[in-house]
């Protein structure tokens, strides 16, 4: 198979990203999203999820949740890109929702194959916010690791390091067996389940750890067939990630350039100095390298399915050095002022330096991509 | 089908196939002479008969300018060298010895000059039988390219040049020279002209050519000195004063950001025997596993397989750039990503052949010279021949000067 030279970027894809654009633009400027979220800078501020639920039932009337789920069960059937495309101008915000979660989530069940998988397909494009619990305590990227067991037909341990825990509805959650890994819907609501918020250092998001103790749950993806499913789905889930790092790259990009040309120092605006100006292109030349390997792995996933891990991973990778890199930089160019809490700068740095982790980083990505390019043909 | 060709014209489509079919009887095979890397290390007149020839049958077959126009002896098509290219490519035929004349010179004469000109040049140009190379660089002028001392005085209907060029490559085989000098002392940047200007046959009538040898061991590019030769005024390109626009037409085709494709650099592996695939960073992967590094295979240190994976991924970055250009949708600004070409290409093969040096650990210490010497000692050799190409075409803290202030609006450094 191969792909499409317009990287399966046609005009619904278009229009859909042109729109979340305008919609961000609107409702989220740095401004607004720094008062909702880091109105209290205490370092041992009560654990708080702080979001605009309104914009979430917004976006979910503009069928954004349905994007990526299947025409089969209720949704719109487009392709990864047009999750990839919104996720970047999220990122580009430092939006605070869950629906990086959620799609990761449709990725996840779109694997799954299963009557209860499309059940959960069919929530999701209704709008009913999602997540992944599928890490263990050890922060394993692994499919197969997980500590939440199924023990006496029950679902029983604890999930770590899930994403949006405090907003989402409904969890996918791996869960072990003798027969192997499954995997398991478990509503917020659902008895037995106890949620406790970590303290993060974004604060563009949650994150929580989730005890499971004796919950029904109901069974998406057979014993044995759930790690297949995360494999599956990882591709999309790297792309998403990656996209938001891109968004908020260029937003790091934009704004401390813009602040290069407007702060003087020895009789010049920063940006006229080499020392300034070389490493703001390179951060330039960084984010389009993650955007363009982005691109190419999340259209790869609908069009050259046996190539989508190895270019996800390396565009997690790019994407990964890149956030950090473009992150440092915003915050060493804007000096003193990018150095306190009023500065806008900090959001994107956290959420940055966040998602850098999230799945792998650049290194840990590299280590698995030798793996598949190097000792694979030996 | 490939990603390139499901989008291909009526034109373009019937030229592939065209192309392919005319690859496949008229390859012209493995070289009887050794081919160096790079068309700028050409030394050999053996060498250079068969490049000429190579590129002679390609010119026929229109392989090479078909995107100009039938007058000025290309092939009238729209858009189709990117097509012959492609399939160059695929071919792996040799690289076209006439780089500095296919992508520079012809398009900058194209653009701006008489069509008198044009005709009588462009034929020979495309064909390779006439060499051309570029006097745009002096002792004084480097990066600092609009600091031109090279000085062309009116006398009559011609020109009256005296100056000093250096690091011309091929000027000890061209027979053409594109020109920027001085023809207005009281203006750094409108005082500057643009000329075709024919050297070889004034060597000794005031032209004299004289090669310099690289850090290399290799010779290939030269210095050039005008003592007072005449040229006719037909030969300037567009208005006297306009030099520095002109050279900006030059320029961006030399940085891959022109509106002309350069005909191909080719496919073909030149050092095959000795197996050294410059600039491909997935030939890092089989020359790790071969390689002893420190006493071990270096395929199995994991600092190295993180390295030759930056790499990979980096030049993979690169082609989904040069992908993504063709997709407006995904381009804020038009010339973000072409801009960064030459920057970001000229790195990664200066950082590919550095870390092959590493992989080949002690072994890396032998040169060329040596039998012995891992693949040839064509990686050593790579490395240093890499810094030619970030230093030329505007050295690459130029490169980073241009993108800061063209697509990041910064202020001008100077």
């Amino acid at each position: 198979m191969s792909q499409p030279k317009n990287f399966g970027f046609g005009e619904d894809e278009t229009m859909l990203r042109d729109s979340a654009k305008k919609f961000f633009t609107d409702n989220c400027s740095p401004d607004k999203i720094h008062r909702l979220v880091a109105g209290d800078p205490d370092i041992h501020r009560s654990i708080e999820s702080h979001w605009d639920q309104h914009l979430w039932k917004q976006i979910t009337e503009l069928g954004w949740t349905a994007a990526c789920v299947p025409e089969a069960a209720g949704g719109i059937g487009m392709p990864v890109v047009a999750a990839v495309a919104i996720a970047e101008e999220a990122g580009k915000v430092a939006f605070p929702s869950p629906l990086l979660a959620t799609f990761n989530a449709t990725f996840l069940l779109r694997e799954c194959n299963s009557d209860n998988a499309t059940k959960a397909l069919e929530d999701i494009a209704t709008g009913m916010a999602s997540t992944l619990a599928i890490t263990n305590k050890k922060g394993s990227w692994e499919a197969q690791d997980t500590d939440v067991f199924f023990t006496n037909g029950k679902l029983n341990g604890t999930a770590y390091f899930v994403q949006d825990a405090g907003k989402a509805e409904q969890f996918v959650v791996s869960v072990k067996s003798e027969e192997g890994l499954g995997l398991y819907i478990v509503k917020a609501t659902d008895e037995g389940i106890s949620i406790t918020q970590d303290g993060i250092i974004d604060l563009t998001r949650d994150q929580a750890h989730i005890e499971f103790s004796n919950v029904t749950g109901v069974l998406v993806a057979d014993h044995g067939k759930g790690a297949q499913a995360i494999e599956k789905a990882r591709p999309a889930i790297l792309c998403i990630l990656s996209a938001d790092m891109c968004g908020a790259g260029e937003w790091l990009l934009q704004t401390t350039t813009e602040y290069a040309c407007t702060r003087v120092q020895f009789d010049h605006p920063l940006g006229f100095f080499q020392a300034v100006k070389h490493p703001l292109v390179n951060v330039m030349i960084d984010i389009d390298r993650a955007k363009s390997l982005t691109y190419n792995a999340a259209c790869a996933i609908d069009n050259e399915p046996e190539q989508a891990e190895k270019l996800a991973r390396m565009a997690k990778s790019a994407a990964s050095d890149m956030a950090v890199y473009s992150a440092s930089r915003a915050v060493q160019f804007h000096g003193g002022i990018g150095f306190t809490w009023e500065c806008f700068v900090h959001l994107f740095f956290k959420r940055q330096m966040h998602n850098h982790i999230l799945f792998g980083d650049g290194k840990y990505q590299r280590s698995k991509l030798a793996a598949l390019m190097m000792d694979d043909a030996a | 089908m490939s990603d390139a060709e499901e989008k291909d014209t009526t034109e373009q489509a019937e030229f592939r196939v065209y192309c392919r079919e005319w690859l496949k009887e008229n390859h012209p095979g493995t070289p009887p002479v050794l081919i160096p890397q790079g068309a700028l290390e050409l030394s050999d007149p053996d060498a250079l008969a068969w490049l000429q020839n190579w590129q002679k049958s390609a010119y026929n077959a229109d392989l090479v300018g078909c995107d100009y126009s039938v007058e000025c002896g290309g092939g009238g098509k729209t858009n189709c060298q990117t097509i012959a290219n492609q399939e160059m490519q695929r071919a792996k035929t040799p690289f076209m010895l006439n780089i500095i004349g296919l992508g520079m010179a012809a398009p900058t004469v194209y653009f701006h000059g008489q069509d008198e000109i044009k005709k009588d040049l462009l034929p020979k140009l495309l064909s390779g039988e006439d060499i051309w190379c570029q006097g745009f660089s002096e002792p004084g002028a480097g990066s600092d390219l609009a600091n031109q001392q090279t000085f062309a005085e009116k006398k009559g209907n011609s020109w009256v040049i005296n100056g000093h060029k250096v690091w011309t490559s091929l000027a000890h085989f061209a027979n053409w020279m594109i020109l920027l000098c001085r023809t207005d002392k009281s203006d750094k940047y409108n005082g500057l002209s643009y000329f075709v200007v024919p050297i070889q046959t004034a060597i000794g009538n005031g032209v004299t050519v004289r090669p310099l040898i690289k850090m290399t061991g290799e010779t290939g590019f030269n210095e050039v000195i005008f003592e007072d030769l005449v040229v006719e005024d037909k030969y300037r390109l567009d208005e006297v004063g306009a030099g520095w626009k002109v050279a900006m037409t030059t320029l961006a085709h030399e940085r891959g950001a022109g509106l002309l494709t350069t005909p191909s650099s080719g496919g073909m592996v030149t050092q095959q025997e000795k197996g050294a695939n410059i600039g491909v960073a997935t030939s890092l992967i089989d020359l790790a596993k071969n390689s002893y590094r420190n006493g071990s295979i270096a395929s199995e240190d994991p600092v190295i397989r993180d390295a030759i994976m930056q790499l990979v991924i980096r030049q993979e970055g690169f082609r989904q750039n040069q992908r993504r250009i063709g997709v407006k949708a995904l381009n804020d600004h038009p010339m973000r990503v072409p801009l960064q070409f030459k920057l970001v290409a000229t790195e990664i093969g200066q950082d590919i052949a550095q870390l092959a040096y590493e992989i080949e650990g002690a072994g890396a210490s032998l040169y060329v010279n040596d039998e012995n010497a891992p693949a040839g000692g064509e990686w050593p050799l790579a490395y240093m021949n890499s810094f030619g190409i970030t230093i030329a075409a505007g050295a690459n803290e130029v490169q980073r000067n241009i993108l800061g202030e063209r697509v990041l609006n910064m202020p001008k450094s100077k």
